[in-house]
C-alpha cells in the first residue's frame, strides 16, 4: 500500500462508481435567511419570498418548491406575480427590475430569470426621479406601472420591459388636471400606493406620500376622483366593489372615502386612530375585506401606541366587534390576506399570511379565536438557536405512528386546517353554532392555503427523521423524509430541571380587558432562560424507543417513549469524572439543580434517569445500546458507562492530563483562545471578502488577455491583487509539532459499542471503544448479563486495550467491522430482522479514524494494517465521519458500504471500506462557514444536511439511488380549484390530499373522513345552508364581467386577478 | 578453526549462519537465516532469551571484519551485522547500567586485546586520545539536504528531522507571491514563503532554511494550490519526518553543477520542477513510509508497546519462524536444550500472553497470523 501508488484506472470501476455516487445539492429545508419581500399569486396559489442575498423561493403545495437567485446579491425588495400567468417581477434594492418565468421542460417546472431591467429617467434627471417605490402589474398582463420617488409613474411594457415614455404620468400632468382648489399644497411628492379598480381595468388609484390619493383614468388620462387627506399617505385599499377606499397614515389612523360620482371628497367619511388618543406608530399597510355577513375585516399593520408598545411588531384584525393584534416575536416584513375566489361578490378572507423576519404565520380567520395554522414547510428550525442533530434513517412504523400520536397532542393550539395530524373526531359532530361559517371549516376540514402546483415527486422510500436539539433544552423530531421538513413532535427537558422561570407563570398571563389585545404569536422565541439546558448531543433507538440526550452542563438524560402522560420521579445519579484526581477546580458553570419529587410528562419521551457528570462539563459524546441497556457519556475529563436497565453507574474512566489545566478550570479560562480564533476566522473572512470582490468580472474590456486561458488568467490576477491588499497585514502560522501536552486531549469525542472480538480470537463480546482529543483510544471489554438475570447480576467492565495514535489528532470515529469488512450493525437491528447478522466467522478489524489518519487495525491483536494520511497529503483534516451504504442506481440490490467524510475544507469525500481508497470528492460547503461545517450530519444512505443559515438546512447527497429533491409542476392553464372546496365534492378531495400528503400514519384520519360525512350527511341545516351558498355563488358569478378568481390585497400585488378563460370559475355544480 | 569450516559447510548447505554470542562470562550459540534475519527487536529479544535475562536492558555489540565493536540497535546495522558476519558472527552483551560505551569504535576489540601494549606504551595511548562515540541509543537520523542530485540546483530539499529532539520545529510560514516565468513572460503567482525562524528552534538551528524561502512542497506534495491553513496542517501532521523542498531567497549558496552558472538557473526553475515531482515522491517515499507508525498499544494495563504492521507478505513472519526452528533444530546443534524454551519471543513482554503461555496455538492465533 504505497500512499502514491496512482489509483488504478480500472475502467469497470470507474463505471461503477458513477452508478454509485454522484453529488446534489437536493433542497433547503426550514426558513428563508433574512427575507425581505413577499408575494403571493391567487391564480397559482403560490407564496413567493425574497431575501436579502437575492434569492427568490416559491412555496406552493407541500412538496411544490423552487428557487432562483439572482446574478446580482441584492436585496429583493418586491415580488408581483403577473396576474395569472406563470410569471413574476422581481424589484431589488439596486432598483433593477427581473422578470422571471416557470417553464416547464421535461415534464416539471423550473424556474428561471428571462429578462431584467433599470428604468432609466431622462438625461439629467435625478435619480430618485426612477428609483422606483411601488409596482403595480396590469391585469391586462402586458403593463407594468411603476411609482417612483419623483411622483412619476412610468409605464414598461412586458415581457421585453420595453418603456412607454408617451404613457408616463408624471406629477404635472396629474398637477394640471386637479381643480383649482386642490392645487394649494405641495401634494404630492413620491408614490405610495398604485391601485387598479378591481372591477374597471380602465382605472387606476394613485397615492402619494404626502396625502392626495387620485383616481386616473388611463383612456381619458383625467382626474376622475380626487380625495385629500391631511396626514402623510402611507398605503391604500380599494374595498372588493370599488365603492370605498381605505387610507392608512403616518399618524396611526385610517380613513374611509367613498367613491362617488363627484369628482371631490373633501372630507373623509370616517376617519380614526384605532389605538389612540395617545400618539400612535404609523399604520403601514391595511386590507379592507368584505363578509357575506356584512361586517367587514379590518387587517392592518402597525398602529400601536408609540410610547408604550411602539417596540412591538403587530398586525391588527378587527372584525365584528372583535379586535387582536397579533404580536410577532420579529420584525414584520410583509403580509397578505388570502381571501375568498368563487364568491366574488364578498372576500370572506380565509387566512392571514406573515412573513416576519424569522417565521412565517399564517391564521385561520374563519375559525373563531383565529388559532394559527401549522405550516407544512417553512419551519423556523432555529426558534431556539440549534446546537446539535441527529439523523436516524428508515424509522419503524410503529415508532413513527407513536411519534406522531406524541405530535398531534401537542399542537391542539393549531387551526385544525392543518390535515396531517390525526384530528380528534369529536369536532365534527359540534352542533352549528352562530357562526355558520364555523361549521363549513369543520365539515371541509381545510388544508394548507397555499396549494398551489403539483408535486410529481416520488414518495421518499423510507421514514427518516431529523433530531435537532436546542439551546432552550428541546429536542425536535423532524420528518425528514421527503422535500417538506415537518415538525412531528417536540421534546422539552426543562421539565426535570428547576429554572429561574416557571413556565407556568408566563402563559395565560395577559387578562381578559387588556388594551390593547395583544396576543403573541409564532415559534421563534431566540432567548434561553439557562444556557446550560442546551441539548449538546442525541441518540436515539429507533427500535426500542429509547432516547439518550445529553446537555451543556453534563447531564445526561435516558428517556422511553410512552404513549400516555405520567407523573414519576426521575431517578438522579451522578458521575464524578474526575474520580481521585487531586486539587482541581473546576471554574465553569455549575450543575443543574434538578426539580425533586414526581415529575407530571405528557405523552411521549419521558425521562426516567438523569445522570449528572461532574464536573458539570459540556458532554462532548454519548452512546446508547439499547439491547445491552446502556448508555455511554464522554466529557471534557472523561467518560462512564452508566446501566439504565439497574440504574447504576457501571464504571467511569478519568482521561484527563495532568498538564491540562484548560479542562479543569472549565470555560471561563477559555476566553483567550476563543478571542484567538475569532480573529482568525475573522481575518480568514476578510481575505475571502477580498478574493471574493475581486474575482468579479470586472476590469475595461481592453486589458483582457489575448489566449485561451484567459479564464484562469482573470483568477489569478484577481488573486494576486488579493495578495497585495493582504500583504499589507500579513497571515503567519507557526509550524510545531503536537505535543502531549497540548490542552484538551482528555477530551471524549466518541463513543461506540461493538460485540466483537477484544481480548481473543474464539469468543467475542460486548466492548466499548472511547477515542480523544489527544488521540487515544480506550477499549473496556464489557460483561453483560444474560436477559434472564438482567437485573440480578451486575455489569462489568474491564479495560482491555489503550492505542495510542503517535500523530496524536483528536479522534472523531470508531467502527468495527466484520468479517467481511462489513461495519457492524445497529443494536437490535439484527434481532428485527432488518439486518444480517453480522459475520462473526472471519477476523474483525478496527477502524479508527482521526482528524487526520483513516487507520485499520487487525483485532482481537491490534496491528495495523491499513492507513490514510489525509491531512498529511491533501492538508484537510476530517471534521464528520459516518458509514453509510451507497446502493447502485442500476442494480437494484447491489449497494456498497464506505465512509462519507466531510473535511475542514468543507468537501465531501467517500473513502472505500475496507480498502480505505479515496473515491469521490466534491467541494460541499465553503471553507470559511465554519457553522456549516460543524453542523453536518450524514444519514445512513449517503446523504447529508448541513446548516447554510441559523434557520436553514442544505440537503446533499452522494448518492445516485437516495436522492430527495422537488419536482413539481405549476402549469396556469390548468383548471384549478380556487378557493377553499365548497360543494359535496369536497371531503373526499380533502381526503385524499392528506392521503398524498406524507403521513404513512393516517389510518386514524381515514377514519375521521367518514366521520365527518356522516355529520355533515345528518344535518340537514348545514346542507340546506350549503346548497343556498352554492345558489348564490351561482347566480351572482354569472353577473360579473370580469370574473374574479382569487384576490390577494397585497400592496405589493395591487390585487391581483385572474382573467377569466385562464381560470375559469367552477361552476358550482352542487351535488351536496 | 575446525569450527569455522563446520560452519562454513553449514552454512553452504542451509543458508544459516553460527553466532556466538557473550554475555558477562557466559557464551550461547545459535544459528540465524543469513537471508532472512527478522528485526533488531526480535533479535534482541531473542538475545535476552537465550541468555536468560528477560527483564535486563542490555547493548548489544558485534565485532566486525576489522575486529572493531560496533553496537547493533536498529534494524539497519543489525542486517549489516548480519550480511558482513563471515563465517561467524560475534555478539558481546553489555548491561546498560554498566556499560563501557568507550569500548565502541575503531580498534576498540585489538585495543582489549592489546591491553598489555597499552599499558607498556602510556604515553603513546596519551597523544592519541580516541574519539569517544556517544551512546548507540543516541544515534539518531539528523537533519539534512537530501537528493541533490536530481533537485535543480535553484531548490534545496531539506529533511527537518525532529526525531529525538526536544527542540520545537521552530518555523512560521505565510502567503506571498512569486515571480514565475511563464510562456506569457514573467507572472506573479500566489506561494508560500517561511516568515520567521524562532531563535533556538530546529529550523534555525540546522541552518538549512531561511526566512523567505519559498516552500515548493512538503513531503512531496506541491503546495501550488492550497492554502496557507492547508499547507500549514500538511506540515504539522508531517512533522515527525518533515521533507520541504524550498526555493532559497538567498540563491547564492547553491552547488553549482555541470557548466551552467547560477546566473542562467532562474529561467529553468519551474520549468525544470514541473518535469520533477513523480520522480521525486519516489525517490524518498519508500523508506519514510513508516516513520510516523509507532502507534502505541496497552494491552490489558500492562506495558506499553508499539503496534506492530500486519503483515501482508508473511516476509517478517518467517523470519520469526525460522529463529523458532533454528532452536529446535539446535537441540541438536549447538543450542543445548536445557536453555531453550518456547516461550514466546514474537512480542515484548505481554500479561496476557504470559497468562496463555502454555497455549502456544492461542498465541500464534493472537499473533500476526490472521490477517486478511
Amino acid at each position: 500500500m504505497r500512499r502514491f501508488l496512482r489509483p488504478g484506472h480500472d475502467p469497470a470501476r470507474e463505471r461503477l462508481k458513477r452508478d454509485l455516487f454522484q453529488f446534489n445539492k437536493t433542497v433547503e429545508h426550514g426558513f428563508p435567511h433574512q427575507p425581505s419581500a413577499l408575494g403571493y399569486s391567487p391564480s397559482l396559489r403560490i407564496l413567493a419570498i425574497g431575501t436579502r442575498s437575492g434569492a427568490v423561493k416559491l412555496y406552493g403545495a407541500p412538496g411544490v418548491e423552487f428557487m432562483g437567485l439572482h446574478h446580482e446579491n441584492n436585496a429583493v425588495v418586491q415580488i408581483h406575480f403577473l396576474p395569472g400567468q406563470c410569471q413574476l417581477v422581481t424589484l431589488l434594492d439596486d432598483n433593477s427590475l427581473h422578470l422571471w418565468s416557470l417553464k416547464v421542460k421535461g415534464g416539471a417546472s423550473e424556474l428561471q430569470e428571462d429578462e431584467s431591467f433599470t428604468l432609466r429617467g431622462p438625461p439629467g434627471a435625478a435619480p430618485s426621479a426612477t428609483q422606483i417605490t411601488v409596482l403595480l402589474p396590469h391585469s391586462s398582463r402586458e403593463l407594468l406601472y411603476l411609482g417612483t420617488e419623483s411622483g412619476s409613474v412610468f409605464v414598461v411594457q412586458l415581457p421585453a420591459f420595453r418603456s412607454l415614455e408617451d404613457r408616463t404620468i408624471s406629477s404635472d400632468t396629474v398637477l394640471q388636471r386637479l381643480p383649482e382648489e386642490a392645487r394649494q399644497r405641495r401634494v404630492f411628492e413620491m408614490v405610495e400606493a398604485l391601485q387598479e379598480h378591481p372591477r374597471d381595468p380602465n382605472q387606476i388609484l394613485i397615492g402619494y406620500s404626502r396625502g392626495l390619493i387620485v383616481i386616473w383614468d388611463l383612456h381619458g388620462s383625467r382626474v376622475l376622483c380626487h380625495f385629500l387627506s391631511s396626514q402623510q399617505l402611507e398605503n391604500v385599499c380599494w374595498q372588493r366593489d370599488g365603492r370605498l377606499i381605505v387610507s392608512c397614515h403616518s399618524d396611526g389612523s385610517y380613513c374611509q372615502w367613498p367613491v362617488s360620482g363627484d369628482s371631490q371628497q373633501p372630507e373623509p367619511l370616517h376617519s380614526c386612530v384605532p389605538y389612540g388618543p395617545f400618539p400612535c406608530k404609523a399604520i403601514t399597510k391595511i386590507f379592507w375585506l368584505t363578509t357575506r355577513q356584512g361586517s367587514t375585516f379590518a387587517i392592518f399593520q402597525g398602529g400601536m401606541p408609540r410610547a408604550s408598545y411602539g417596540d412591538r411588531h403587530c398586525i391588527s384584525v378587527v372584525h365584528d366587534g372583535q379586535q387582536t393584534a397579533f404580536d410577532f416575536t420579529s420584525r414584520i416584513i410583509d403580509f397578505t390576506v388570502l381571501v375568498e375566489a368563487d364568491a366574488a361578490a364578498f372576500d370572506d378572507p380565509y387566512a392571514l399570511v406573515v412573513l416576519a423576519e424569522e417565521e412565517l404565520v399564517v391564521i385561520d380567520l374563519q375559525t373563531p379565536g383565529w388559532p394559527p395554522v401549522q405550516p407544512p414547510y417553512l419551519a423556523s428550525l432555529h426558534c431556539s438557536a440549534i446546537t446539535c442533530s441527529h439523523h436516524v434513517s428508515n424509522i419503524p412504523l410503529k415508532l413513527w405512528e407513536r411519534i406522531i400520536a406524541a405530535g398531534s397532542r401537542q399542537n391542539t393550539h393549531f387551526s385544525t386546517m392543518v390535515c396531517p395530524a390525526p384530528r380528534p373526531a369529536l369536532r365534527a359532530p359540534r352542533p352549528p353554532g352562530p357562526g355558520s361559517l364555523l361549521t363549513v371549516s369543520v365539515v371541509f376540514p381545510q388544508e394548507w392555503p397555499i396549494d398551489g402546483g403539483t408535486s410529481l415527486a416520488p414518495a421518499p422510500p423510507q421514514r427518516d427523521l431529523l433530531l435537532t436539539g436546542h439551546e432552550d433544552g428541546t429536542v425536535r423530531f423532524w420528518d425528514a423524509s421527503g422535500v417538506c421538513l415537518r415538525l412531528l413532535y417536540k421534546l422539552s427537558t426543562v421539565r426535570v430541571f428547576l429554572t429561574d422561570t416557571d413556565p407556568s407563570g408566563s402563559l395565560n398571563a395577559q387578562g381578559e380587558d387588556e388594551w390593547p389585545p395583544l396576543r403573541k404569536v409564532g415559534s421563534f422565541d431566540p432567548y434561553s432562560d439557562d444556557p446550560r439546558l442546551g441539548i449538546q448531543k442525541i441518540f436515539l433507538c429507533k427500535y426500542s424507543g429509547y432516547l439518550a440526550v445529553a446537555g451543556t452542563a453534563g447531564q445526561v438524560l435516558v428517556l422511553e417513549l410512552n404513549d400516555e402522560e405520567a407523573e414519576h420521579a426521575v431517578e438522579q445519579v451522578e458521575a464524578d469524572l474526575l474520580q481521585d484526581q487531586e486539587g482541581y477546580r473546576w471554574k465553569g458553570h455549575e450543575r443543574l439543580c434538578a426539580r425533586p419529587g414526581p415529575v407530571h410528562f405528557e405523552p411521549g419521551f419521558q425521562p426516567f434517569v438523569l445522570v449528572q457528570c461532574q464536573p458539570p462539563a459540556v458532554v462532548t459524546s454519548l452512546a446508547l445500546h439499547s439491547e445491552w441497556r446502556l448508555v455511554a457519556f464522554g466529557t471534557s475529563h472523561g467518560f462512564g458507562l452508566f446501566d439504565h436497565q439497574q440504574r447504576r453507574q457501571v464504571f467511569v474512566k478519568c482521561t484527563l492530563h495532568p498538564s491540562d489545566q484548560l479542562a479543569l478550570e472549565g470555560p471561563l479560562s477559555r476566553v483567550k483562545s476563543l478571542k484567538k480564533s475569532l480573529r482568525q476566522s475573522f481575518r480568514r473572512i476578510r481575505r475571502s471578502r477580498v478574493s471574493s470582490r475581486k474575482r468579479r468580472p470586472a476590469g475595461p474590456p481592453g486589458e483582457a488577455w489575448p489566449d485561451p486561458r484567459q479564464g484562469q488568467e482573470g483568477s489569478t490576477r484577481a488573486e494576486r491583487t488579493g495578495l497585495q491588499n493582504m500583504e499589507l497585514a500579513p497571515v503567519q502560522r507557526k509550524i510545531e509539532a503536537r505535543s502531549a501536552e497540548d490542552s484538551f486531549t482528555g477530551f471524549v469525542r466518541t463513543l461506540y459499542f461493538a460485540d466483537t472480538y477484544l481480548r481473543d480470537s474464539s469468543r467475542h463480546c460486548p466492548s466499548l471503544w472511547a477515542g480523544t482529543n489527544g488521540g487515544t483510544v480506550y477499549a473496556f471489554a464489557l460483561r453483560v448479563p444474560p436477559a434472564e438475570r438482567r437485573m440480578d447480576e451486575l455489569v462489568r467492565a474491564e479495560q482491555a486495550k489503550e492505542i495510542q495514535l503517535m500523530h496524536r489528532a483528536p479522534v472523531v470515529g470508531i467502527l468495527v467491522l466484520d468479517g467481511h469488512s462489513v461495519p457492524l450493525p445497529e443494536p437490535l437491528e439484527v434481532a428485527h430482522d432488518l439486518s444480517k447478522s453480522p459475520d462473526m466467522q472471519g477476523s474483525h478489524q478496527l477502524l479508527v479514524v482521526s482528524e487526520e489518519q483513516f487507520k485499520v487495525f487487525t483485532l482481537p491483536k491490534v496491528s495495523a494494517r491499513l492507513k490514510l494520511k489525509l491531512t498529511a497529503l491533501e492538508g484537510s483534516r476530517v471534521r464528520r465521519v459516518s458509514a453509510a451504504r451507497f446502493g447502485s442506481c442500476r442494480a437494484e440490490d447491489y449497494g456498497e458500504h464506505h465512509l462519507a467524510v466531510l473535511t475542514n475544507l468543507g468537501d465531501v469525500q467517500v473513502v472505500s471500506l475496507p480498502l480505505l481508497k479515496p473515491q469521490v470528492r466534491y467541494s460541499c460547503i465553503r471553507r470559511e462557514d465554519v457553522s456549516g461545517i460543524a453542523s453536518c450530519v450524514f444519514t445512513k444512505y449517503g446523504q447529508g444536511f448541513y446548516l447554510i443559515s441559523p434557520s436553514e438546512f442544505e440537503r446533499f447527497s452522494l448518492s445516485t439511488k437516495w436522492l430527495v429533491e422537488p419536482r413539481c409542476l405549476v402549469d396556469s392553464a390548468e383548471p384549478k380549484n380556487h378557493g377553499r372546496p365548497r360543494n359535496g365534492s369536497g371531503p373526499e378531495t380533502a381526503l385524499s390530499r392528506a392521503r398524498n400528503s406524507g403521513s404513512q400514519s393516517d389510518g386514524e384520519e381515514r377514519r375521521s373522513g367518514p366521520v365527518m360525512e356522516h355529520a355533515l350527511l345528518n344535518d340537514e341545516r348545514v346542507l340546506k345552508e350549503i346548497q343556498s351558498t352554492l345558489e348564490g355563488a351561482r347566480g351572482s358569478s354569472g353577473d360579473w364581467h370580469s370574473q374574479r378568481v382569487a384576490v390577494a390585497y397585497s400592496l405589493s400585488n395591487g390585487g391581483g386577478r385572474g382573467s377569466g378563460h385562464c381560470c375559469p370559475v367552477r361552476g358550482a355544480p352542487g351535488e351536496g | 578453526m575446525n569450527r569455522s569450516h563446520r560452519h562454513g559447510a553449514g552454512s553452504g548447505c542451509l543458508g544459516t549462519m553460527e553466532v556466538k554470542s557473550k554475555f558477562g562470562a557466559e557464551f550461547r550459540r545459535f544459528s540465524l537465516e543469513r537471508s532472512k534475519p527478522g528485526k533488531f527487536e526480535e533479535f534482541y529479544g531473542l538475545l535476552q532469551h537465550v541468555h536468560k535475562i528477560p527483564n535486563v536492558d542490555v547493548l548489544v555489540g558485534y565485532a566486525d571484519i576489522h575486529g572493531d565493536l560496533l553496537p547493533i540497535n536498529n534494524d539497519d546495522n543489525y542486517h549489516k551485522a548480519v550480511s558482513t558476519a563471515n563465517p561467524l558472527l560475534r555478539i558481546f552483551i553489555q548491561k546498560k547500567e554498566e556499560a563501557d560505551y568507550s569500548a565502541f569504535g575503531t580498534d576498540t576489540l585489538i585495543k582489549k586485546k592489546n591491553v598489555l601494549t597499552n599499558v607498556l606504551r602510556p604515553d603513546n595511548h596519551r597523544k592519541k586520545p580516541h574519539i569517544v562515540i556517544s551512546m548507540p541509543q543516541d544515534f539518531r537520523p539528523v537533519s539534512s539536504i537530501i537528493d541533490v542530485d536530481i533537485l535543480p540546483e535553484t531548490h534545496r530539499r531539506v529533511r527537518l528531522y525532529k526525531y529525538g529532539t526536544e527542540k520545537p520545529l521552530g518555523f512560521y510560514i505565510r502567503d506571498g507571491s512569486s515571480v514565475r516565468v511563464t510562456p506569457h513572460g514573467l507572472e506573479k503567482v500566489p506561494g508560500i514563503f517561511i516568515s520567521r525562524l524562532v531563535p533556538g528552534g530546529l529550523a534555525q538551528s540546522t541552518g538549512l532554511l531561511a526566512v523567505n524561502d519559498e516552500v515548493l512542497e512538503v513531503n512531496g506534495i506541491e503546495v501550488s494550490g492550497k492554502s496557507l491553513d492547508q499547507v500549514t496542517d500538511m506540515m504539522i501532521a508531517n512533522s515527525r519526518n518533515l521533507i520541504i523542498t524550498v526555493r532559497p531567497a538567498n540563491q547564492r549558496n547553491n552547488v553549482i553543477r555541470n557548466s551552467r552558472t547560477s546566473g542562467s538557473s532562474g529561467q529553468s526553475t519551474d520549468n525544470s520542477l514541473l518535469g520533477y515531482p513523480q520522480q521525486v515522491e519516489q525517490s524518498f517515499e519508500p523508506e519514510d513510509e513508516d516513520s510516523d507508525e509507532d502507534d502505541i498499544i496497552i494491552e490489558d494495563s500492562g506495558v506499553p508497546q508499539q503496534i506492530p504492521k500486519a503483515v501482508r507478505n508473511t516476509e517478517s513472519l518467517e523470519s520469526l519462524t525460522q529463529i523458532e526452528l533454528s532452536f529446535e533444530s539446535g537441540q541438536n546443534g549447538f543450542i543445548p536444550s536445557n536453555e531453550v524454551s518456547l516461550a514466546p519471543v514474537a512480542s515484548g513482554t505481554n500479561t496476557e500472553f504470559e497468562t496463555r503461555a502454555p497455549d502456544q496455538k492461542l498465541l500464534e492465533e493472537d499473533g500476526t497470523i490472521i490477517t486478511l
